[in-house]
């Protein structure tokens, strides 16, 4: 012992020599890390995800200007001037979109340019065309997908609202509440989506405020699944122990301790719930219950431009692009910003 | 795994009473009467309304309700058919909406699994690029636009496939709609297939299986798919779903005179009572699918069954 004592003693202030001092300036702080940058960054990479983002922005921007330069209304019928086939300036030169349009009748094919025969039809522009009453279809497409995107923010709206609501208050109260709860939820869940909306439409008139109440009974069950799931998950943690135990009530853990940590979550979870939105106004206008006349929506000028599909198919080719552009975009956008949010989801 | 089960029935049994008592109430709760005529007395109104059990106590009237949705009398229609009992409608038009369904699931099934399979296989190929691409497509365009444009490019310009349905040529009539259905079940079991195979080519036993020396063919067959596939019957309540909203639409674009078209016609022409029996049985076929769903995923994993019995 004494021995060791001995060993570990002295050193010699000769026995060290200065090298220099490595200067630590406050200047260079550490990258920060942060989350939203850093899931940003994922999202760019993610190509579809971010084509669609693109998409998206043209399709709202077309919205929102489209139905003010093209110089028509929505509900303005042009005398004269039905089934005319897209013209649009310039692009007529290459023979594409040049009004003229092919029918197939019993004599064979007859190929015909209405503009030629309106007076004072060569200055006359209609991008998609008009339908059989002789409104201006692209008015018509860009007002329609206004109220399609207007029910896509209603279902976020509602699943944000309602949706995480519900689901958060039942898992934090678990026990009695839970289950009575969950068991309402199921016996809601049971019931075909479909049946709800039709029995609806039923009592009240077809329109969008039917088209919304129907999305309110049914769209927000998925939402109020994972937001209980996580609130299980969450309740049982330290920092929620901790804002207990400094006296904070119920409301203050579920909405302002819980919320905040689950809320990214479930913000990209609810883009899920637009497509399928979408998807319902315009299944419904197209088995007919959709909004009414003059109104239009991408599924009723679908819808309206069936029954014209053999004979002037440019009617239903623009609505139904549109249609299916803004369901895959907000589709891939939704799978791209989960799998940002969360890597190890990817693929799932 | 009794308890369980018997939870599940249960709520089954009260989801169909409550849709019944929903229809009950919203029947009787539509203006107008059957016997509105200005023609009869006050002494044969009454007379009728006793004939049809109309004077009764409202609860007898509904359990009468429920006996008779449950034995399959829908009472008649009053638009689309005057008079005739809807299930003599049912009765024709059913079997051509099964079978097209049917189909449907079939060919989605096989060409999703091959997908998929083929997918997983050449992890990160084209191959793999394809069938992630098919499938993301498949699930968010709607069937209906796909089913548009079979209907113009196959049916109206090639006129490989009839554009209507013809009652004289039923399969040949059918093939259109089949795919348009189809489209939505293959892309999900294709993207699902994909996600569970290269979860369990990934595994252990996988690896000594290989390393035991079992052939390519057997490998995959029977030791990756079969344990890849057990998960699959999740997805059969949305399959389910996908197809009933899909017939309607696919019905109406090539007019099968199928099951869902009668919904539409009923929906069209304010049919009430037509429009009460579809949605009993269309709604009753969503609890049967999900009462099976939810107790076959009981008896393969146990976890299920667990979380079932103690709400924590």
């Amino acid at each position: 012992m004494s021995s060791a004592d001995e060993e570990v003693t002295l050193f010699e202030p000769g026995d060290f020599d200065f090298l220099g001092r490595v200067e630590y300036s406050a200047a260079e702080p550490l990258p920060e890390y942060s989350r939203g940058r850093e899931i940003l960054s994922r999202l760019s990479k993610n190509k579809g995800a971010a084509v669609a983002f693109c998409c998206i922005v043209l399709i709202t921007a077309l919205a929102v200007i489209g139905p003010m330069v093209s110089g028509y209304r929505y509900d303005q019928q042009l005398t004269g001037r039905d089934n005319m086939a897209p013209r649009i300036q310039g692009v007529e030169r290459l023979g594409l979109f040049d009004g003229v349009e092919t029918i197939k009748t019993s004599r064979g094919l007859n190929v015909v340019n209405k503009y030629e025969k309106l007076e004072g039809g060569e200055n006359v522009y209609h991008w998609f065309g008009t339908d059989v009453l002789g409104r201006d279809l692209f008015t018509r497409t860009w007002t329609g997908t206004r109220i399609s995107l207007f029910i896509a923010l209603v279902a976020v709206l509602i699943d944000m609202l309602f949706g995480m609501g519900y689901g958060l208050v039942s898992g934090y109260f678990g026990g009695k509440v839970d289950m009575c709860m969950q068991r309402f939820v199921e016996v809601l869940n049971g019931i075909p989506n479909l049946i709800i909306v039709t029995l609806l439409i039923i009592v009240l008139k077809p329109g969008l405020t039917s088209i919304i109440l129907a999305l309110m009974m049914t769209g927000w069950i998925g939402m109020s699944r994972v937001a209980r799931a996580q609130m299980i998950k969450l309740k049982e943690q330290e920092f929620v122990l901790a804002a207990r135990t400094l006296g904070a009530g119920h409301f203050f853990l579920i909405f302002r301790e819980v919320l905040p940590n689950i809320f990214a979550q479930l913000l990209v979870m609810s883009m899920f719930s637009i497509p399928n939105a979408i998807f319902s106004e315009a299944f419904l206008a197209f088995i007919g219950i959709g909004i009414p006349v003059p109104l239009a929506s991408l599924g009723s000028l679908i819808a309206d431009s069936f029954k014209s599909l053999t004979t002037h198919p440019y009617m239903i080719f623009f609505p139904v692009t549109v249609l299916a552009a803004l369901m895959l975009s907000f589709n891939l956008l939704a799978d791209g910003l989960r799998d940002a949010l969360d890597p190890k989801m990817k693929g799932q | 795994m009794k308890k369980y089960i018997l939870n599940r029935i249960l709520i089954a049994a009260v989801t169909l009473l409550f849709i019944l008592f929903t229809l009950f109430v919203l029947m009787s709760l539509l203006p107008g009467s059957p016997f509105n005529d200005e023609r009869l007395t006050p002494e044969q109104v009454v007379v009728l309304r006793a004939k049809y059990g109309l004077d009764r106590p409202v609860l007898v009237q509904f359990f009468h309700y429920v006996k008779n949705m449950l034995t399959g009398d829908f009472g008649v229609s009053y638009a689309i058919a005057v008079n005739v009992p809807i299930s003599t409608l049912l009765s024709l038009r059913l079997p051509v909406s099964m079978r097209i369904g049917g189909q449907a699931i079939l060919l989605g099934t096989l060409l999703g699994l091959t997908l998929g399979t083929a997918a997983a296989l050449r992890h990160n190929t084209i191959w793999d690029t394809l069938g992630t691409t098919l499938s993301v497509i498949g699930v968010s365009v709607p069937s209906y636009v796909f089913g548009l444009g079979l209907s113009y490019s196959l049916g109206f310009r090639l006129k490989w496939f009839p554009m209507l349905y013809q009652e004289g040529s039923p399969f040949r009539s059918s093939v259109l709609p089949t795919l348009a259905l189809c489209l939505f079940t293959m892309a999900s079991i294709s993207r699902f297939t994909r996600t569970e195979l290269l979860e369990v080519l990934d595994s252990d036993y996988m690896l000594f299986a290989e390393s035991k020396g079992i052939d390519g063919f057997n490998l995959i067959f029977r030791h990756a798919l079969r344990n890849a596939l057990i998960p699959v019957i999740t997805i059969l309540a949305p399959l389910v779903v996908s197809l009933m909203t899909g017939s309607l639409v696919t019905e109406r674009i090539f007019s099968v005179p199928g099951a869902g078209q009668l919904l539409v016609q009923g929906i069209q022409a304010n049919d009430y009572s037509v429009i009460a029996a579809m949605a009993f049985i269309y709604s009753s076929l969503y609890i049967g699918v999900m009462l099976v769903v939810d107790i076959l995923y009981g008896i393969i994993d146990p976890r299920v069954r667990l979380i079932q019995e103690e709400p924590s």
